[in-house]
């Protein structure tokens, strides 16, 4: 990204996060801190954990976490099966007309990834391919934490896909990223620093010599390490000393890797304030010169306390609440900070006390977070259990995903394609924050979609994706009794209860149409189930579908 | 493709874009989509006429609201323990066979200043006895056999406002299609993939819109960020201005009676016509219909459950008729009322009547041809638990009328916006007074009642194996249909597209058929006559 674009966008901000907010009165705010959550472990809490840590709370997760702990429930959700996923496939045409150098080797169904073309078509095509694949991702996640916290690291980092222009980067930094999002933070900060998308991204390429680019340098500090708290008091010549030290790096555009060249190196030796005790770093003039210093200048970063502060702050508007308040900053962010710190930066230990913290399963915390796009479309997938085709069916998926990538770009989150280097401004931009995902453009949107996916859904291939209320209902304990229907459906869906006298005007107007006695819908749904005729089926189905339409359109439903 | 078709079928789902919250229909996106243009240049006939539909939830004991004098002691030996006393029946003017409910004065003095329609006897061929089921059909006016998933009012809203939502509001229609007060969503007004229809799910959130009060939210984190999210929800809801607006301009309205949830409805919809909303349809809602037990009070048979809500409904009808002439609107509005089904002839023991069949109908309104169609429903001596009232009407050619000589509508798209199984029998009934469409005048129909003017007669009756009916048709579409005792159309006896006047004969053969009455309903343009016939040993 060129430093004038980035200068002329003033949506960059990182916030202190230590303002109070102004109108939640002092005892509604939680006072709870890290130490261990010891209330019972009940489907509130399970669902809470997992509607914060993975896309949406399916049924069948909510009932499966339950009958653990707390302790091996975190456990299990800090521990994927795998870092990997299938490979980004070649799922669209080979355009012989407009690229210069279409990628016809590429077989259509098989991965690109390990085809290095630049040709801009072509590269349009797999950014486009890309999204589809994260997408993807995101909707078959297994029972972990991987997909959003690889996200969150994708948003910390705000690379945009689009100003990168290569999608076989693009890729790689992901895969950098992903299998590193539950590893060593300081592991990742040394890998990212010369990660070919980065470079590109933020000049790192370009900075050489007695003039170094500072972009990297800066964002390094203030975006992905120190940040801007009150304590953070690096130096604008730190930047530029820091700069030094990252000179030199290049990218090979014919293998896609990175190289140091010495003769682009800055050997001067750079001398850093007395934030960082006045460390000097050697200038050197050899051929790891590049290495060397790099670690040296993370090294002297890590050795700060603002690292893990800045850190847990992020992770806190992520998975917590915006709002970091006098009590979270002392008794959640900076005893999370000491154990990344303690922990040499290992990034489960904070993660795990994060999520079996007291804090975080605090009454006041819970339902107070707008959901992100991301959230509200593949979660509705997800916990209302749309079921895709077969994923050896790979072009009526990518359609799919597609579809589903748009409506999350259309409602203001384009994943890993922020609108700058902070990432998404509902994370750092104050005082709006999460508020920010809320608008008079993007509410309708979300509607809209929930609207469409419980009437009609979507087709690719004479294939259907659809919410199928009555499968949906069939998952509840005991949905022949309408409050029941109500009570499960509403602790599935929703995080803040609605009232008794909504409920019952739901039950009387909606699964009722009208009548005063429960047995009518019982003998309905009972109906149905012992002879599922089209006449029985239609029954119960014309009133769960204006049922979770009712639901789902509630402002409740976009909290988590 | 076949335009009829697409009608019922509804808009493609592209040009359908579904925007509602809480039932709001909110703010709609930029999509100049051919089709919607297209749609666009199909004139549409301006009018500003407004039809407000009254549900009544439950299945209303139609024999105990419309009651057959004229076969007082055949219905009083049929439910002698909830038969209202024949005098204290309200006997409607030049029609004294037939009264009305004690409790309805309301309606009666409508019926004297001639702005009350009743029809008798509104049903259809296969007559469903699940709340449910039955309410489902009335809505999306589906025969009993097939599932349609939009609402009648939905597929007409949708070819009035092709494409809505997208680009809605929009000048030409800057307030909601359809208003639906006291519930949440129905199907009436389910367009193909959206609901056409703004909802208040009671009056009460009606008045928190105009005030722009929320639920109560929680001085917490989580209530903070709800109260926000229903604040742009608010802002977001593009025809919430147009309401607020509209109610703003109407200050003085008639009494209307307290504690009556219908009256506060209606009162609601009388303010909003008045106060300049374009919305065609508003659908209000009143339950309690389910009388399966102790419908009446022992010892009055004139007081109790159903006294009450009959009450409730027709001192309703009647403020809100009388707040439209003192709005002075009056001309633009009718009503009619429905129920999913009626309920059987024969009482049950708990003092109560079960699910039933056909049932009568009201069309209010000073637009309202006024007066009584059909007859009173036909009762068998000795009523036993199945006996169901046959069917006189069907509740399509009602909406069917109202369509096309209340909104105007031409009548081939209204037959558009039908099954087509049933489009070539919908008939056009003398509802509406004349003059209001510039369509052709439905012509009054025979009065049956008179000795000589039957035009379907049968010999022998009663019959043992087969009998032949005699009918006299005018011309055009002529049908015979045999209903049983269950109000089951059995068979389509005779259906002729295009037959030509005269008169003629076609044998009924019953045999292999139970024993005890049939009915021949015979339909012929809008005449329609229903024959009584008595299979023996």
């Amino acid at each position: 990204m060129d430093r004038r674009d980035f200068l002329l966008n003033p949506a960059k901000k990182t916030g202190t996060g230590l303002k109070a907010s102004a109108k939640i009165s002092k005892t509604n705010r939680p006072t709870s801190g890290l130490e261990t959550f010891i209330g019972s472990w009940t489907a509130n809490e399970v669902t809470h954990l997992l509607k914060r840590v993975m896309f949406g709370a399916k049924k069948a997760d909510i009932d499966y976490f339950q009958a653990k702990t707390l302790q091996q429930t975190v456990n299990e959700l800090l521990s994927p099966s795998s870092f990997n996923r299938p490979e980004p496939i070649k799922e669209y045409a080979t355009t012989t007309s407009t690229a210069a150098v279409p990628d016809t080797a590429i077989v259509t169904g098989t991965t690109w990834i390990n085809d290095y073309n630049g040709d801009g078509t072509v590269q349009s095509q797999r950014r486009t391919s890309y999204r589809k694949w994260f997408a993807g991702n995101l909707i078959n996640q297994d029972r972990s934490v991987l997909e959003k916290l690889t996200m969150f690291w994708i948003d910390l980092f705000g690379n945009q896909m689009d100003t990168v222009g290569n999608a076989n980067w693009i890729y790689k930094q992901n895969i950098l990223i992903r299998s590193n999002a539950l590893g060593n933070y300081k592991q990742l900060i040394r890998d990212i620093s010369t990660d070919v998308a980065m470079l590109r991204y933020l000049n790192g390429y370009v900075n050489r010599g007695t003039a170094p680019d500072e972009n990297y340098a800066r964002e390094l500090m203030e975006l992905f390490t120190l940040g801007k708290g009150p304590d953070s008091k690096y130096t604008e010549n730190d930047v530029k000393e820091a700069a030094k030290v990252l000179t030199g790096w290049q990218i090979n555009s014919t293998t896609y890797t990175s190289y140091f060249t010495l003769s682009r190196h800055n050997t001067t030796n750079k001398t850093f304030s007395a934030f960082f005790k006045n460390k000097v770093i050697t200038g050197r003039n050899n051929a790891t010169a590049g290495t060397t210093e790099l670690n040296e200048l993370v090294d002297m970063i890590f050795d700060t306390d603002e690292v893990g502060r800045y850190i847990a702050r992020r992770l806190y508007r992520w998975y917590v609440y915006y709002d970091i308040d006098d009590n979270a900053e002392e008794n959640v962010i900076k005893p999370l900070a000491k154990i990344f710190k303690d922990n040499k930066y290992e990034i489960k230990p904070m993660l795990q006390a994060l999520f079996t913290s007291a804090h975080f399963y605090d009454a006041l915390n819970k339902g107070c977070v707008i959901k992100p796009p991301v959230d509200y479309v593949i979660g509705l997938l997800r916990e209302m259990d749309v079921k895709f085709p077969d994923l050896s069916d790979w072009d009526t998926n990518y359609g799919f995903w597609n579809t589903m990538f748009t409506h999350v770009s259309n409602m203001g989150q384009r994943m890993h394609d922020p609108p700058n280097v902070s990432g998404m401004p509902a994370y750092y931009q104050e005082p709006l924050f999460h508020e920010i995902w809320i608008n008079a453009d993007s509410l309708p949107k979300r509607i809209q979609y929930s609207d469409i996916m419980v009437n009609s859904g979507y087709s690719r291939n004479s294939k259907k994706i659809i919410i199928d209320v009555i499968a949906f209902t069939k998952l509840l304990n005991n949905p022949g009794d309408p409050v029941a229907l109500i009570d499960e459906s509403v602790a599935i869906l929703f995080r803040n209860d609605l009232s008794a006298a909504l409920k019952q005007q739901i039950k009387v107007q909606i699964i009722l149409s009208g009548q005063e006695s429960d047995y009518y819908w019982t003998n309905a749904w009972m109906a149905y189930l012992a002879n599922p005729t089209t006449a029985n089926t239609t029954i119960v189905k014309n009133r769960l579908t204006a049922f979770y339409i009712y639901l789902l359109n509630l402002s409740e439903y976009h909290l988590i | 493709m076949d335009r009829r078709k697409f009608l019922l079928n509804g808009v493609p789902a592209a040009a359908v874009l579904s925007e509602v919250i809480n039932g709001f229909a909110i703010k709609a996106f930029n999509n100049e989509s051919p089709l919607v243009q297209a749609f666009l240049q199909g004139g549409t006939n301006i009018n500003d006429n407004v039809l407000v539909i009254i549900q009544l939830s439950g299945g209303n004991d139609g024999l105990n609201m419309v009651i057959p004098v004229g076969q007082y002691s055949r219905y009083y030996n049929a439910r002698t323990n909830i038969a209202v006393a024949e005098a204290k029946v309200l006997k409607l003017q030049g029609f004294e066979e037939t009264g009305l409910h004690p409790a309805m004065t309301g309606l009666d003095s409508l019926y004297k200043d001639g702005k009350l329609k009743v029809i008798q006897s509104v049903g259809y061929p296969t007559p469903n006895f699940s709340h449910f089921r039955a309410t489902d059909i009335w809505m999306s006016a589906s025969n009993s056999t097939q599932d349609v998933y939009t609402g009648w009012m939905g597929r007409y809203l949708s070819y009035k406002y092709p494409g809505y939502p997208v680009n809605y509001p929009n000048t030409t229609m800057p307030d909601p299609l359809a208003v639906q007060i006291g519930s949440a969503t129905s199907l009436a007004f389910q367009g193909e993939s959206v609901n056409m229809a703004m909802s208040f799910t009671n009056p009460n959130s009606f008045y928190n819109l105009i005030t722009n009060t929320y639920d109560p939210a929680p001085n917490t984190r989580a209530g903070k960020e709800l109260t926000f999210i229903r604040q742009i929800t608010a802002q977001t809801q593009g025809y919430a201005t147009a309401v607020k607006n509209a109610s703003a301009k109407v200050t003085k309205q008639v009494d209307y009676p307290t504690s009556n949830s219908l009256a506060d409805q209606l009162k609601i919809v009388a303010r909003l016509i008045k106060g300049g909303l374009k919305t065609k349809v508003y659908m209000v809602n009143i339950g309690g219909f389910d009388t399966h037990a102790s419908q009446v009070q022992s010892s009055d048979t004139s007081l109790g459950t159903h006294a009450t809500i009959l009450k409730r409904l027709s001192d309703a009808i009647k403020a809100f008729q009388d707040d439209l002439k003192f709005l002075e609107i009056e001309d633009r509005v009718m009503g009619i009322t429905f129920s999913e089904f009626g309920r059987r002839i024969k009482s049950n023991l708990s003092v109560g009547t079960d699910h039933g069949a056909a049932a009568p109908m009201f069309i209010f309104g000073s637009n309202t041809n006024p007066g009584v169609l059909g007859i009173n429903p036909d009762i068998p001596v000795s009523a036993t638990v199945n006996d169901n009232i046959p069917m006189q009407y069907d509740f399509r050619s009602v909406y069917a009328t109202m369509l096309t000589n209340w909104f105007c509508l031409d009548k081939n798209i209204v037959a558009s916006l039908f099954p087509p199984e049933i489009n070539i029998q919908l008939q056009a009934l003398p509802l509406v007074k004349e003059g209001v469409c510039k369509a052709d005048p439905v012509p009054e129909p025979p009065d049956i009642n008179e000795p000589g003017a039957a035009v379907i007669t049968n010999y022998p009756n009663p019959f043992t194996e087969s009998t032949t009916i005699k009918y006299t048709t005018a011309g055009g579409h002529t049908m015979i249909q045999i209903i049983d005792m269950l109000g089951r159309v059995i068979k389509v006896l005779f259906e002729n597209k295009n037959a030509t006047a005269g008169t003629y004969t076609v044998t009924f053969n019953a045999a292999g058929l139970a024993h005890g009455v049939y009915y021949a309903r015979f339909q012929n343009g809008t005449v329609q006559q229903v024959l009584p016939m008595l299979k023996v040993r």
